[in-house]
């Protein structure tokens, strides 16, 4: 329990990738929080764009804006326009109006899909440091904020690019579930004048401060619900390998049928010869069978990295909290 | 839009009422002060929009944009153009904000800040102006909340006086998480501060507790040694707190706590197990 290992995404130390640490301002994380909690009840997701700028090897964001929710309605909703208008807009008051990145909140982790990664890779191939932002809003309300960026590793982009998304390309790139995000460290700074407000927000706030964090008991239901949606992925993960294991069943009885039945072709010519008719045509084989379709891979490790996500979250949660209860355990009056 | 109201000379109808507090959310004072350190040069305040929701005795500050405008000796132009658009923009987002005001920063309120209210009253029933003191001219960062209200004899000389509202935070729960981390930040030289880990959070909450635990034990020390008076209401919070704690013998609380430590590890386990089985059947399908 000592030493963890981050298995399902890889520190960016190891790697060499032109952004090393995130830089937020505190007025993004307000922003963010907001987003979520006036628009974003229950499990749906938020989304909004980053601005910043690029230094040296760090990545500022200095301010971002919320997407409107997709609606049915608003079928003829142009985000395009809407995010060109609004980038025009605020450049017009001095707002950084470089694109680097979008943030997104999660539901108890789950956030690895096709979607995220189509969205972070577009963003990624046009801007080579942009990030994705995560952000926790159930994790944050039990006591800790929960902001974690990831990008894509230059392997997965790589795969990405080609779409070669089959099981040759990933044994070639040599990308396996750990080496699909690499979480950037993140730095909150803010400016003078911020501090100046921090101060009087002290003074004048009288909200107590929340401490979640040390009750026993009221984390119990979020366990369950995040035990419930690791059951949904593992149930997901186990359909996926039935298909494969069919899949591979499939090919091999086809193989067979193809051994068999060329066997056989060979037999009847040589019969034929014996009673002085033609052969019969070689017929063409592969059309014949046509080979079973391998199932798509990329989902599968599209599964296998949001598992280990969570399952790393549950790892961390649960190791603190039976560390917390074993210490409580040494005040339990005899 | 609201429809047209012309503001002078005109009493306010009797039916709508005229709210007494302005409730603000930080992030509101912290978008202004941002537009306000990305002023354009020569500028010596900004101005914006306020969006958020009106209840029947207070005003809701959600979110806010700023405005491009100019202002010098003796005219002021503001982008109205710009005004709209964002905040068609912004109603895609949240359809449930709606335009109750305006920001500028600065200690005063100018004569170039009645022309802008006038505008703004167009926009709104009763927009409420807000001033952030950005400038600290009074030693503090200041945020006041102004109504205004016609004045004079009708007729003749008519003008408007701001009459300030009492301005108080509010704060979702997660906002109250984000802002006690952003307080951290205070305190470190650059100005900067990482995201802290779990660990280190539930040190950081068991500190506080035994914090202010040890403020009340002082306080009861000192009550009992006589040195200070007792105070009949703290004691009664005292007393509502030692209720609190709930009897439980100890042999049951004991299972109770075994109980739970099992469930922990057999979660741990079994995600122990799921991240096994994850990484071999990737071993034996994919390579």
């Amino acid at each position: 329990m000592a030493s963890r290992k981050e298995s399902g995404v890889s520190s960016s130390n190891t790697l060499d990738s032109p952004v090393k640490q995130i830089q937020i301002e505190g007025l993004v994380v307000l922003k963010i929080i907001k987003h979520y909690q006036e628009e974003g009840q229950g499990s749906e997701v938020v989304q909004g764009v980053l601005l910043g700028l690029v230094v040296e090897d760090r990545l500022e964001i200095t301010n971002c804006f919320p997407f409107p929710q997709h609606t049915e309605e608003d079928a003829d909703f142009d985000e395009v326009q809407y995010q060109m208008e609004m980038m025009r807009s605020l450049r017009h008051v001095n707002i950084d109006h470089l694109h680097v990145g979008w943030y997104q909140s999660t539901f108890y982790g789950s956030f690895v899909s096709r979607a995220l990664l189509d969205s972070q890779f577009s963003y990624q191939h046009a801007i080579e440091e942009s990030v994705v932002l995560i952000y926790d809003p159930i994790k944050t309300a039990q006591g800790s904020l929960s902001l974690k960026a990831y990008r894509l590793t230059p392997k997965l982009m790589e795969i990405c690019k080609e779409k070669d998304f089959s099981a040759e390309g990933l044994k070639k790139a040599a990308v396996g579930y750990e080496n699909m995000f690499e979480e950037v460290p993140i730095v909150i700074k803010n400016s003078h004048l911020i501090s100046v407000l921090l101060w009087e927000l002290e003074e004048k706030s009288t909200v107590p401060s929340k401490h979640e964090l040390l009750s026993l008991s009221s984390s119990s239901s979020h366990l369950e619900k995040s035990l419930q949606m690791l059951m949904d992925r593992v149930d997901d993960m186990s359909q996926d390998i039935v298909k494969f294991n069919t899949f591979s069943r499939n090919t091999s009885k086809q193989q067979q049928q193809k051994h068999q039945y060329i066997q056989r072709r060979q037999q009847e010519n040589t019969q034929r010869q014996s009673r002085g008719e033609p052969p019969l045509p070689e017929e063409d084989i592969s059309k014949m069978f046509k080979p079973p379709q391998p199932p798509p891979r990329m989902d599968t490790l599209l599964i296998a990295g949001g598992l280990s996500v969570v399952l790393d979250k549950h790892l961390i949660q649960c190791d603190f909290r039976t560390l917390l209860i074993r210490r409580y355990c040494w005040f339990v009056p005899e | 839009a609201a429809a047209a109201r012309v503001h002078e000379g005109a009493t306010p109808s009797p039916g709508r009422s005229r709210p007494a507090v302005v409730k603000i959310h930080p992030v509101v004072v912290a978008s202004i002060v941002d537009s306000y350190e990305r002023r354009n040069e020569g500028a010596s305040r900004v101005i914006g929009t306020l969006l958020g929701t009106i209840d029947k005795h207070s005003v809701e500050v959600t979110n806010c944009f700023s405005v491009p405008h100019n202002e010098s000796e003796d005219e002021v132009a503001v982008d109205m153009e710009f005004a709209k658009n964002m905040y068609e923009l912004h109603r895609k987002v949240s359809p449930s904000e709606v335009i109750i005001g305006w920001y500028a920063t600065g200690y005063d309120i100018t004569e170039h800040s009645v022309l802008i209210h006038e505008y703004y009253s167009r926009e709104a029933q009763n927009p409420i102006h807000l001033t952030v003191d950005t400038a600290l001219q009074s030693g503090k960062m200041s945020v006041r909340a102004y109504l205004s209200a016609p004045m004079g004899v009708p007729g003749k000389t008519v003008g408007v006086m701001f009459t300030p509202l009492s301005v108080k935070y509010v704060y979702y729960d997660t906002e109250c998480i984000g802002i006690e981390l952003l307080q951290k930040t205070r305190t470190s030289p650059s100005r900067t501060n990482g995201l802290t880990s779990d660990l280190t959070q539930v040190a950081g909450s068991a500190a506080q507790t035994q914090e202010m635990l040890s403020t009340v034990l002082a306080y009861i020390e000192d009550v009992l040694a006589g040195k200070v008076t007792a105070d009949n209401s703290v004691g009664r919070y005292l007393m509502d707190l030692v209720d609190k704690v709930p009897m439980i013998p100890a042999e049951d609380f004991e299972t109770m706590l075994n109980s739970n430590i099992n469930d922990l590890l057999m979660v741990t386990y079994l995600t122990n197990l799921t991240q096994t089985q994850i990484a071999l059947n990737e071993k034996l399908v994919i390579m």
